[in-house]
């Protein structure tokens, strides 16, 4: 099973020479640790920056600085800085190549819930159901199971959903799968010492393997 | 000219009457119009319907004007920062009305732009979407959503002129610029208020045309939510 940094690591291997990328709160905040120099990536922050650069020294802090999650950062050289309305065009116009975010429920057709937990208080969707509803390319990054150990990849969403029929690509602490068009789970790659017969007992919705020998992901 | 500068915070949010319908700059504690708010406080108009992002947080911000029970609806995209908000909200001593970032940012632009309604992606499928009209184009389903306007817009700049020009400084800009357009009065205090001619005219954010007051804030307390910093 992978640890958070770990799952962080794996989606950091999707991201591609050139890309703009949005990052969520939570585990996908963490992938911008995992890019490989190599590569020339553009982090964009809801609240108008392309261009995240790495968490300031402490002499640096600007409040007049921050991301999406509030917390204070640095700008890249050649950032650039703009408006919420620009910010959401560049999102809903599909400037964006890839949005990396977190979840509590993705279902086999794609849908995402991570905004509502009836009952509970009701802090808001902030950019979440813009950046779904209009990503050219979405991946979840969460655990395959919640705390109480109930799948979260379901046939069918049972929290208030997000958007519909978005996600693609999915990273769990168990195993790699994509969403297929016509529906359903398909595992492509498993966990180190996961077996497939685990990934599959912990997906509630449709599930099929990519192939009869499922590859162990690479970390490296 | 008109002119536009006021004296300070108290001059410049004097007409704003209780269920008035103010929208209010930032993102978080970013960009906030903190003199105005404190004004708003000391001038006490109530059952106030706030557009902004956020809620602030407990002792700052929005926040205030929540513990002082002036705003009776907000109008936000988050609100999670807040105690005194969620309190209210169970007791049912608030509204709100939560709106996808994008889609709100999008309604105060349209409204400041005269454009009464467009067509957007955000929400479809979600109860965002219940008893909007829904339209197909090019395969995809899109959400009708109407434009927001105020009565009094307040905005929060790092420079400005008599003309009401607006410089921004980093992530602060977020909701201001659109605010600015979408209120019939729109009042914009700013840290530094320079001669005019000072900013060069290639690099101006917003043109002093939206704006109708602008006064030179006493005090910035720029309080950071989230602390964050590497060691070397």
């Amino acid at each position: 099973m992978l640890d958070k940094y770990s799952i962080a690591r794996r989606i950091a291997k999707e991201i591609k020479d050139g890309f703009y990328v949005n990052l969520g709160i939570g585990i996908p905040t963490l992938v911008a640790n995992y890019i490989p120099e190599s590569i020339d990536v553009t982090l964009q922050s809801e609240n108008g920056l392309l261009g995240i650069g790495p968490f300031p020294l402490e002499k640096d802090l600007d409040p007049d600085l921050i991301n999406a999650g509030k917390q204070t950062i640095s700008m890249t050289k050649g950032a650039v800085l703009f408006d919420s309305a620009e910010s959401f065009a560049m999102i809903r116009g599909e400037h964006i190549n890839l949005t990396i975010l977190g979840a509590m429920e993705v279902s086999e057709n794609g849908d995402i819930a991570n905004w509502k937990i009836p009952g509970k208080m009701v802090k808001g969707m902030g950019g979440a159901m813009d950046l779904v509803s209009s990503a050219k390319e979405i991946i979840v990054a969460m655990q395959h199971c919640n705390k109480a150990g109930k799948s979260k990849l379901l046939k069918e969403c049972t929290l208030p959903i997000t958007g519909v029929r978005c996600v693609k690509k999915i990273v769990t602490d168990l195993a790699v799968l994509e969403v297929l068009p016509e529906g359903g789970f398909c595992l492509l790659e498993r966990a180190p010492g996961v077996s497939v017969d685990q990934i599959i007992n912990s997906t509630e919705g449709k599930i099929t393997v990519s192939s009869n020998n499922v590859p162990e992901m690479g970390l490296d | 000219m008109a002119n536009k500068v006021v004296k300070d915070a108290d001059k410049a949010v004097e007409g704003i009457k209780s269920g008035m319908t103010i929208m209010l700059g930032g993102f978080g504690l970013c960009g906030i119009p903190e003199n105005s708010i404190q004004a708003l406080l000391k001038l006490g108009a109530k059952d106030l319907t706030c557009i902004s992002n956020n809620a602030g947080v407990d002792d700052f911000g929005l926040g205030l004007l929540l513990k002082t029970r002036q705003i009776k609806k907000m109008i936000s995209s988050y609100v999670g920062e807040n105690a005194e908000f969620e309190r209210q909200l169970l007791a049912g001593d608030l509204e709100v009305d939560l709106i996808p970032q994008g889609t709100l940012a999008e309604r105060i632009r349209a409204g400041g732009a005269g454009i009464p309604a467009f067509f957007t992606p955000a929400g479809y499928g979600t109860e965002v979407a219940e008893g909007k009209e829904i339209r197909e184009y090019n395969g995809k389903n899109y959400l009708l959503e109407s434009w927001l306007k105020a009565d009094f817009s307040i905005v929060k700049a790092w420079k400005g002129d008599a003309n009401g020009n607006l410089i921004y400084k980093g992530t602060a800009r977020n909701f201001n610029p659109m605010m600015a357009a979408a209120g019939k009065i729109t009042i914009a205090e700013v840290e530094e208020l320079v001669p005019v001619g000072e900013l060069d005219p290639n690099f101006i954010h917003t043109p002093g045309v939206y704006v109708q007051r602008i006064f030179q804030g006493d005090r910035y307390e720029k309080r950071i939510e989230q602390r964050t910093f590497r060691e070397n």
